[in-house]
């Protein structure tokens, strides 16, 4: 059976698409992109007024399971993934027991395989329990299906044990991923240490405990020549030492946030735990930096950092209460809502900042809309209206900073190798 | 009477609102001297003091105003309540809204509880000191006794001295000040400040003795060697000789000049003994405000003249 995705605005800037163009997927395959396609037999879907994308993927998102199966599952997070427009997410290792072992990979692999909507690429630990000590034991990982290693969660305090990280999973070719945080200059710093630290009397954390934490890993990946992904970049100094360190010829990549393009610490006008983050919303003049960084560039991906938390663990006292915000399902109509539709960038930009940067970045599958690669597609109304409330997710949990907020765009349709993810706006399956 | 339902920063209070509640607590002070100390001005409404933190003279200053009001007072304390056994402070405000309260003094750790309270309670919310970030009421009594001591709030300069960053003392009193008119200044090692003194409106400066003789108050906070990551200054004696309050500094400052100190004092750290005691401290005066100033906070939020008797 085929299937026909007809008059769709197609865009893809790796394969230097941007039109309206007719697609035909056959067997999980794209099998023809042209003008005026038929299909003899099989499923027809006007596509008019829509657009359409190789699949997105979000690089970091955490799952929660195993372990913390109340917050989210890989079948539900999977699910959140689709409603958002994403045919691909890769996992966070800092679930309960830490996946820094081959069979806690496996069973990421399996999980995702029985349960999942969209493909899941698991991120093995860098340490063994994430602990800041010790490799964890990155070839088995690599071997059970481990795309990149991480601790993200919490930054590796010492140079000397990121050096050895890097030297030893350079071989296998995967990015280091690097949360950036020096814990003894952040020092629990709650929100970004400057004016809405003192206004709201909490404990502020420096942009500089992102930044010196940036140019360590740059210099180490320098050292070792190990590729380098730095996660959720929060400040303008650490965008400015990604771009010198490009224009120098590191290998390195970086992804920023939604909620830190599109919101600031001026938000902080409540003790509103949905907007506690870690690294925390920063100033207005760091969110201009980080758009500034997506159109020169700099940044390679757009990803969410997609946190849930259960409302027992966010109704607390903001200084208790777990940094994140879930982002899945809100990216693609915020990056629509505030970029495109605003003219600051274009679908064709869309097209690399979430899917063909992200997957680069951790060296995933590419994903064309060119005949011969897997039919993963992202179909989005840009028309569509979103009012975002807690029931409109799918996710397991509501801790989303944008709650409230009414968007402009939303994926309608998702295929994943030719199989229907989300139709009509539905989650399938 | 009042705008705001609650007192949870300074925020709350417009500077006509804070003579109000300076002139009310004036004709209060009053009667804390007779010898029978009561009104029945309260009476039949419920406060309930909710301290999450050990304190000893604010909680006993908000039950004396309670009670000098004929207020009931119920103290409803931490460590012997249900927090211990593992309670959020949403379903302690929850628990206590359906007890029908009116008025709830709040002291916690972290900053923000207040809030979190008004919103999941239908009664007036006072902040008795959240984390580090206000205590109002305290700010009110500080200049219920400067005006007392020293006449006038419009124009003064109050040096605020010492470990200001974990002061929710100075994170009130600062405001208050601006709101007054006086001119409150910062002073201490860069270690001990707020990331942005510049959005509090205050003068900063980190050498006490130049600052001495410009002050009508000096304001000596206490060091706050609890809440600080990390020893911000090399020790006990480089802080007493840098910004410790003695009597040699005391010399320094204009004659009318008075020091004040919020208490609990670490003697021998940011004010030696024969500065608290001398004739120049207010100290005590500050406690004896206290009740007054609460006093009139809780008359005027809590309904004041239409609650029955008028002070």
């Amino acid at each position: 059976m085929a299937l026909l995705l007809k008059g769709g605005r197609v865009v893809d800037e790796a394969a230097g698409i941007d039109a309206v163009l007719d697609i035909v997927v056959k067997d999980g395959l794209i099998v023809g992109v042209g003008e005026d396609l038929t299909i003899e037999r099989g499923e027809t879907v006007e596509c008019a007024e829509k657009v359409i994308l190789p699949g997105l993927a979000d690089i970091h998102v955490h799952l929660r399971d195993p372990g913390q199966e109340y917050k989210e599952t890989i079948a539900s997070g999977t699910r959140a993934a689709a409603h958002g427009g994403f045919t691909a997410v890769a996992c966070m290792a800092n679930t309960d027991p830490v996946c820094d072992s081959g069979s806690n990979v496996r069973f990421v692999v399996e999980r995702a395989a029985a349960t999942g909507v969209v493909r899941v690429y698991p991120i093995g630990a860098v340490t063994a329990g994430q602990a800041g000590e010790q490799l964890a034991e990155i070839g088995d990982m690599i071997a059970e299906g481990a795309v990149a290693f991480s601790d993200d969660g919490r930054g590796i305090q010492s140079a000397g044990m990121v050096r050895v990280a890097m030297d030893y999973i350079k071989r296998f070719g995967a990015p280091y991923v690097a949360h950036c945080e020096d814990a003894s200059l952040a020092a629990g710093g709650v929100v970004n240490e400057g004016v809405v630290s003192t206004r709201m009397g909490l404990p502020g954390q420096p942009a500089e405990a992102e930044e010196t934490m940036v140019a360590r890993d740059i210099a180490l990946a320098a050292l070792t020549g190990c590729r380098l992904h730095l996660a959720h970049l929060s400040t303008a100094g650490s965008i400015d030492l990604v771009r010198a360190a490009k224009a120098r010829g590191v290998d390195v990549t970086c992804e920023v946030t939604p909620h830190h393009l599109f919101l600031d610490e001026d938000a902080l006008t409540t003790y509103d735990t949905n907007l506690k983050m870690n690294p925390p919303l920063r100033t207005p003049e760091d969110r201009e930096a980080l758009v500034a960084g997506l159109l020169d560039g700099t940044i390679d991906a757009i990803a969410t950092d997609h946190a849930p938390h259960a409302p027992h663990e966010k109704e607390l006292e903001f200084e208790l209460a777990p940094p994140g915000t879930t982002g899945l399902e809100t990216a693609l109509s915020l990056v629509n809502t505030h970029l495109v539709a605003a003219g600051v960038l274009g679908w064709p930009a869309v097209s690399l900042l979430m899917c063909h940067g992200p997957r680069a970045a951790l060296g995933l599958p590419e994903m064309r809309l060119e005949a011969g690669y897997p039919a993963d597609i992202t179909i989005v109304d840009p028309e569509a209206r979103v009012e975002v409330t807690p029931e409109w997710f799918v996710s397991k949990s509501r801790n989303s900073a944008f709650v409230g907020a009414s968007l402009l765009g939303k994926a309608s349709d998702v295929l994943v190798g030719g199989v229907w993810a989300l139709r009509k706006g539905k989650v399938v399956g | 009477m009042l705008t705001s339902r609650h007192i949870m920063t300074m925020d709350d209070l417009s500077p006509e609102e804070i003579a109000l509640i300076l002139d009310t607590a004036e004709s209060f002070s009053e009667v804390n001297q007779r010898r029978i100390k009561k009104l029945p001005t309260l009476r039949g409404r419920t406060v309930v003091n909710l301290f999450f933190e050990p304190s000893t003279r604010t909680r006993t200053s908000f039950e004396i105003a309670a009670k000098r009001l004929s207020a009931d007072g119920i103290n409803f304390s931490a460590s012997a309540s249900a927090t211990a056994k593992g309670e959020t402070l949403r379903d302690t405000a929850k628990t206590l809204a359906a007890m029908s309260c009116d008025l709830v003094v709040v002291r916690h750790k972290y900053a923000g509880a207040p809030q979190m309270l008004a919103e999941a309670m239908d009664c007036s919310i006072v902040n008795g000191g959240d984390g580090v970030h206000e205590h109002p009421t305290q700010a009110l009594l500080d200049l219920y006794t400067m005006r007392q001591a020293l006449g006038r709030l419009e124009g003064l300069r109050v040096g605020i001295v010492g470990d200001v960053c974990h002061s929710r003392v100075a994170g009130s009193l600062v405001p208050a000040l601006r709101k007054v008119g006086a001119v409150p200044i910062i002073v201490g090692p860069p270690t001990l400040m707020p990331a942005r003194p510049d959005i509090l409106g205050a003068e900063v400066a980190y050498d006490l003795d130049e600052v001495l003789p410009t002050l009508d108050v000096a304001y000596l906070l206490r060091v706050q060697f609890e809440r600080a990551a990390r020893m911000p200054f090399p020790s006990n004696r480089e802080y007493a000789t840098l910004y410790g309050m003695n009597l040699a500094r005391l010399e320094k400052l204009p004659a009318h000049a008075i020091v004040m100190h919020p208490g609990p004092m670490n003697r021998g750290v940011e004010i030696s003994a024969d500065v608290a005691d001398s004739a120049r401290s207010v100290i005590l005066g500050q406690v004896e405000s206290g009740v007054a100033v609460r006093m009139a906070v809780m008359y005027l939020l809590l309904g004041g003249a239409d609650s029955g008797a008028a002070a």
